[in-house]
């Protein structure tokens, strides 16, 4: 039954085939299993996730019709609120914060009668690329105990892999999703930006966060998309289903696509592990079998991405994470008696080195005699970096890239230097700056048996072409039946 | 663009971000945001003359909706995370000195 994707699960449930509570216990059995060794949850619900599965399949047994996702056992990333529940952000100024109410993209997932199992594990304010920076626990690789999940989204993408959870949800500021999906053999979508409600995340940049599903398949993908997608009122950056209509993204996934015309960016792949290139140049390939027109193209800009992303990224950080503040809620100092202290004290003592590092890089861009040159020039370099996606786009449907220079490394390889983890996202950061929507899916395999990811890219509200593109890949490329060796 | 920074710009910059760093804390964020810093120099390879600033990506600009009142989360939730509260207020410790006349 854990072999099962999301949808499959789904149908059979409302066949009453399998009943969800059925589903749930499976799912706890084998985290009872791997988690000790995985540790991709931060908290477990098992009672809410066995009330909820008992009313869904009640649902089903009285007749009634159910949602997309019924029954279907998920997790959810600790950025994401949910009443009642606890909302950590793996930070400790967090630790104890419960959230007063449901993120959208909760909402949604209740109204399709998902079952949510509990929250994930992250980098601290979903700032990282290997989950190392959570405050509060240490996630591993499925595939290899003794590397990093990925990150920030390391949890979910963990927790996924090690079938703990039938599908997940994760954030995407600089790569969240699509790198740990890649790091863990999993499909991770990051949405257009807007297309997805951020109302109930918690702030990271917020001209760059958006929330996406983690999954078995593609066809999962465009699932949750489905369940998640859409305008809200209370983010006023969701866009409109009228501005940007919201297709079937289930109905025509297996069409191939005909005429596809597909870029990749030569120089951009002259850093990748020899390994990371062969599988990428694999799936070049296979798309020219299946009659897609290749073109190379040049986007002279991406080469500025990781700058441009540091200096934003960490100036809209510092400004978003000023609410914690002591007052309002969250960690407060004990040592604190006077009032400057409560600031000063409770945030020295509740953020992680990684969060106070890229407060003080935002407000160093931020400050008077800095805002010119640091950040304003990156708000135009942003722009150049879209103009170099916005005439690709105008040449080709989907650019090609790899997702990360290299496979899942080891745990704590990259935490003394935070440069060379900056720059490890080489690949998959410049798709927030512009905005568009990007997919990693499973390409193979390197020496060590770790999973390599392919990533694709598309014009901005085209994930309908995305995926049905991704799909394309899934079907066609074979890749060998393999499991985790936590499964093993 | 100024290429470094120093302990004493770390220790301002703390300041304005509402941090209390340690000694330690202070030299290792010089070192650090000097190389990430150092390496954001990239940025000014690039003529930006004349390129907008592009704050976001959305194709929209003002979003008006109608005033209505809508249910909020009323007191009980919003100071049910408070550190400290007293009655319907956010307490903290006192802003002005006694004496101050405040």
């Amino acid at each position: 039954m854990l072999e099962l994707t999301a949808r499959q699960l789904r149908d059979r449930i409302v066949r009453r085939d399998i009943c969800s509570v059925e589903a749930v216990e499976a799912v706890f059995a084998q985290i009872d299993k791997s988690e000790p060794t995985v540790g991709a949850y931060l908290t477990l619900d098992r009672t809410g996730a066995m009330e909820a599965a008992r009313r869904v399949d009640e649902k089903i047994a009285a007749g009634n019709s159910v949602g997309a996702l019924a029954g279907v056992p998920m997790a959810i990333k600790d950025n994401l609120c949910r009443q009642g529940a606890a909302t950590t952000c793996g930070s400790k100024i967090l630790a104890n914060f419960h959230s007063p109410y449901d993120a959208h993209v909760v909402e949604r997932l209740h109204a399709a009668d998902a079952v949510i199992l509990g929250k994930t594990n992250l980098d601290e304010f979903a700032m990282g690329s290997s989950t190392e920076n959570s405050g509060l626990k240490r996630t591993v690789n499925p595939w290899d105990p003794t590397r990093v999940p990925g990150g920030s989204s390391g949890g979910s993408a963990a927790a996924v892999a090690a079938r703990m959870c039938y599908a997940a949800l994760g954030s995407d500021t600089g790569g969240s999703i699509r790198q740990p999906a890649s790091f863990c053999g999993v499909v991770g979508l990051k949405p257009t930006y807007g297309r997805v409600s951020r109302y109930g995340l918690v702030a990271y940049g917020s001209s760059l966060d958006q929330i996406g599903p983690l999954t078995r398949d593609v066809a999962d993908s465009a699932l949750i998309l489905q369940v998640i997608a859409g305008h809200d009122l209370r983010d006023s950056t969701s866009v409109s289903e009228e501005i940007a209509p919201i297709p079937d993204y289930s109905a025509h996934l297996d069409d191939p696509l005909k005429g596809l015309r597909i870029a990749f960016v030569p120089h951009l792949n002259e850093g990748a592990d020899p390994q990371v290139l062969a599988a990428f140049q694999n799936a070049v390939e296979l798309y020219r079998s299946l009659g897609a027109n290749i073109v190379e193209v040049r986007m002279p800009h991406l080469d500025y991405a990781i700058a441009c992303y540091y200096v934003i990224a960490t100036a809209e950080a510092s400004s978003n994470l000023s609410r914690y503040d002591g007052v309002h809620y969250g960690h407060r100092s004990k040592k604190a008696d006077e009032f400057a202290q409560v600031y000063n004290l409770s945030r020295a003592e509740g953020f992680g080195a990684e969060v106070k590092r890229r407060i003080m890089l935002g407000t160093y861009a931020l400050s008077s005699g800095y805002y010119d040159a640091y950040y304003l020039k990156a708000l135009k370099v942003r722009n150049l970096i879209r103009q170099d996606f916005s005439r690709v786009f105008e040449q080709a449907d989907c650019i090609l890239m790899p997702v990360a220079p290299s496979t899942a490394f080891g745990l704590g390889e990259k935490t003394a230097d935070p440069l060379q983890m900056y720059l490890a996202d080489i690949y998959t950061i410049a798709v927030n700056l512009a905005g568009i929507p990007g997919i990693s899916v499973p390409c193979g395999f390197d020496d060590h048996g770790l999973p390599i990811g392919l990533q694709i890219l598309s014009g901005p509200f085209t994930e309908d072409k995305l995926l049905r593109v991704a799909r394309m890949f899934e079907k066609t490329a074979n890749l060998p039946q393999r499991v985790p060796a936590v499964l093993g | 663009m100024a290429g470094t920074i120093d302990e004493a710009q770390v220790r301002k910059v703390a300041k304005l971000a509402r941090l209390e760093l340690t000694d330690e804390e202070v030299k290792r964020f010089s070192r650090d945001l000097a190389a990430i810093l150092e390496y954001i120099q990239k940025l000014n390879e690039l003529n930006t003359d004349g390129v907008e600033p592009l704050a976001h990506c959305l194709p929209i600009t003002n979003v008006l909706r109608d005033d209505i009142v809508r249910p909020s989360l009323g007191a009980e939730a919003t100071l049910a995370n408070a550190p400290d509260r007293y009655e319907d207020y956010f307490k903290v410790p006192s802003i002005f000195d006694d004496n101050s006349g405040a």
